[in-house]
């Protein structure tokens, strides 16, 4: 920098040199200036990146802001989603119950079955099972969630009929579990929370996976050579090593669960009834009402449509936040440990 | 936690004059199998039960209880407790295999009767949706360019991005640069496509074309491929680069000529996997290409179609034979995400060698 400045702007130049000493043999403009160009490019990519979320966070707002201003219901605790009419009703209060039940739900299903087949993999399956086994759940992470939406809304959902039958009729006295109008289709939260898990799964299962794998041996031998049974390796060996690691993983499938567009979009028949009942045909979430109103929306719909989306977006980024925040700390445990 | 220290140093009841405890015979969990489901048959049979899986779930049950009472007799509560452990571990993994099984034969099943020649080389210009007939070839070109324009994009500044990280970045920049690419991984992509919407369309008026979902898409796919590439670039030994330096190298003809060219194989699995990716992605699309029913060759003017976005609007039509053609494109979907994929592999595994670590 200081050398080029010599160049360009003689009057600085002459405490330059000898603050320079002259033994300094490194410094050679003819390839520094490839060097700044690299580093130009580089850095600038990373600049663009940090440029982009701030856009996005910015526009968003912008056009929300736009949206929320003229909103005649409150945003926040309004059940229906009114944007054509005038004055214009619209709030979140459903879309977000909805999206949280639906991915809690998903959670509590997909991660205990996740730990589960991961620990499958990593410690009870024959080698010669384990690794095709993996193969197969790596490729099933990559299925795209369209796919996913269209098996549960024309499979999932006829097959459901039957579980939801049950559930009303032994669990009907949680309130939960209770159907409206028994034997209604199945295009429920329920339903929507139950494809997520499957399509999460996937996910949590690779990285908790990555995890058990990282399980120092010592550890386990240690706890073998004390008697351990297998259970109790993994309980007081694996399990405790890899803690926060399944956490960050469960929270990366969370991350997707929030966000899912496709697969709730084909699958639940939504409405603005915020419903505590969660196998009855009722409610909504921030990504299918998104891709399920924007087909017919009007300019001002879609500005509503985007503030719904940073509400969105805030959720996650503060999920995904968390997430890396737990990882950041592991690192810095496992490094003792390397 | 304290009572499984307890359990551990507690000595256990066994026999005087023997080193091992009793054990059952390793047949016995076969065993117990084959009565269970026996008598899972029985009762759902007796108490005529339709439907096969609850037969199996007695089956399931009455395999753990037994399993547990006969260990817990015979070899004590700790084996009894790990037997019951693995069976569950043995559960989650059927219950799992179960529905994603399900999943795949379905799709392939379905999207058999309808994939041939015509399916792929036609688009749905003329074809009502009630009709049988029609293809997905608009949707494919559509998909193609999209990804296309977007890994075009996206690869540079992803790679330049991890590069900055790995060879330049220290300090709050980079620290900030490495937090928000993960944060930036985890948008949803109908965010990415709310974004591109407000920016590029109700902002600066722009169309919906091809174009348009290829920035949103371009938004998802930089993050992946920054955190593929930086871990590509970590696994580089530095004794090369400190090589290249003694020789007089200078930095950037390192990363060229050294860093980049070392872990090629990774980065380039790490561009397949984000194309694979982001090739499934529908909502970007939904908000931003519109859709078509006809062949646009120019992403740039116009809307279009793509593989994911056909599948969701024919599933939206909702007759048997818009269903089938869905079906038709989820296999075509999902062969080509297969096929990156295994590419992605194939490229993994010729380059591994070339990696240290793992």
């Amino acid at each position: 920098m200081d050398m080029t400045q010599t160049a360009d702007a003689p009057p600085p130049s002459p405490p330059q040199p000898s603050a320079k000493p002259e033994t300094e043999v490194r410094e050679r403009p003819a390839l520094r200036a490839g060097d700044r160009l690299f580093l130009g490019l580089s850095g600038g990519s990373g600049i663009l990146l940090l440029v982009l979320m701030a856009a996005i966070a910015g526009f968003l707002s912008y056009r929300a802001v736009n949206a929320i201003s003229q909103d005649h219901g409150n945003f926040f605790t309004t059940f229906e989603w009114n944007t054509d009419t005038t004055p214009p009703v619209f709030g979140i209060a459903v879309l977000a119950f909805g999206t949280i039940v639906s991915s809690i739900i998903a959670m509590a299903v997909a991660v205990p079955v996740s730990i589960g087949i991961a620990l499958f993999i990593t410690h009870y399956a024959h080698r010669r099972i384990a690794s095709p086994l993996a193969y197969v759940v790596d490729l099933l992470a990559a299925v795209p969630s369209i796919v996913y939406g269209l098996w549960g809304a024309l499979f999932l959902v006829p097959h459901m009929n039957g579980l939801d039958l049950w559930l009303d009729r032994y669990f009907g006295w949680t309130y939960v579990f209770d159907q409206s109008t028994p034997g209604s289709a199945a295009r429920s939260l329920f339903t929507v929370s139950i494809l997520l898990a499957i399509m999460i799964v996937p996910i949590i299962t690779n990285v908790s996976r990555e995890v058990f794998r990282q399980v120092p041996r010592a550890h386990q031998e240690a706890a073998l050579a004390l008697g351990a049974t297998r259970w109790e390796v993994v309980r007081l060996s694996v399990l405790p090593f890899a803690r926060s690691g399944i956490i960050s993983a469960s929270m990366l499938g969370l991350g997707r669960a929030l966000g899912e567009t496709m697969a709730v979009a084909t699958v639940l028949s939504s409405s603005s009834v915020l419903s505590l009942h969660l196998l009855d045909p009722e409610g909504g979430t921030f990504a299918q009402n998104i891709a399920s109103h924007f087909g017919e929306a009007t300019n001002f719909g879609r500005d509503a449509l985007i503030a719904g989306g940073l509400v969105l977006f805030v959720i996650t980024l503060i999920v995904n936040g968390a997430a890396r925040l737990i990882i950041a700390r592991r690192k810095e445990y496992s490094g003792a440990n390397a | 936690m304290s009572h499984t220290a307890s359990d551990l140093t507690a000595p256990q009841a066994r026999p005087q004059g023997r080193l091992a405890q009793r054990r059952l015979p390793r047949w016995t969990p076969l065993a117990i199998a084959v009565g269970a489901v026996l008598a899972g048959a029985g009762i759902g049979a007796g108490a005529g039960l339709g439907s096969h899986v609850q037969w199996g779930l007695i089956a399931l049950i009455l395999f753990v209880a037994a399993n547990y009472t006969l260990t817990r007799a015979v070899e004590g509560r700790r084996q009894a407790k790990d037997r019951v452990a693995t069976s569950l571990v043995y559960a989650c993994f059927v219950l799992a295999i179960v529905p994603l099984y399900s999943l795949i034969e379905t799709t392939v099943a379905k999207g058999v009767k309808v994939l041939n020649g015509t399916f792929l080389s036609h688009s749905m210009s003329g074809v009502l949706g009630t009709q049988p007939g029609g293809g997905i070839y608009h949707a494919i070109i559509g998909t193609l360019e999209q990804v296309g324009i977007a890994t075009v994009i996206a690869v540079p500044i992803g790679v330049f991005t991890a590069v900055y990280l790995v060879e330049y970045g220290k300090g709050a920049l980079a620290k900030a640069i490495t937090f928000f690419v993960d944060v930036m991984t985890g948008i949803p992509s109908i965010v990415a496509g709310l974004f591109v919407l407000s920016f590029w369309i109700l902002i600066l008026g722009f169309g919906f074309s091809g174009f348009a979902g290829s920035l949103a898409l371009t938004i998802l796919m930089m993050p992946i491929v920054v955190r593929s590439t930086e871990e590509m670039l970590r696994l580089v030994p530095n004794e090369l680069r400190e090589a290249s330096y003694a020789l007089g190298v200078p930095k950037w003809r390192t990363i060229v000529s050294i860093v980049v060219p070392t872990s090629i194989g990774g980065i380039i699995t790490g561009v397949v996997l984000a194309i694979a990716r982001i090739a499934g992605e529908t909502a970007p699309v939904l908000l931003l290409v519109f859709g078509s029913q006809v062949i646009n060759n120019d992403p740039f003017n116009g809307p279009q179609s793509s593989l994911p976005f056909y599948i969701y609007e024919q599933y939206n039509l909702g007759n048997t034979a818009s269903y089938d053609r869905a079906w038709g494109a989820a296999l075509v979907l999902i062969i080509l995400v297969m096929i990156l994929n295994l590419i992605a592999r194939g490229i993994a595994r010729r380059q591994a060698p070339k990696t240290s670590g793992r």
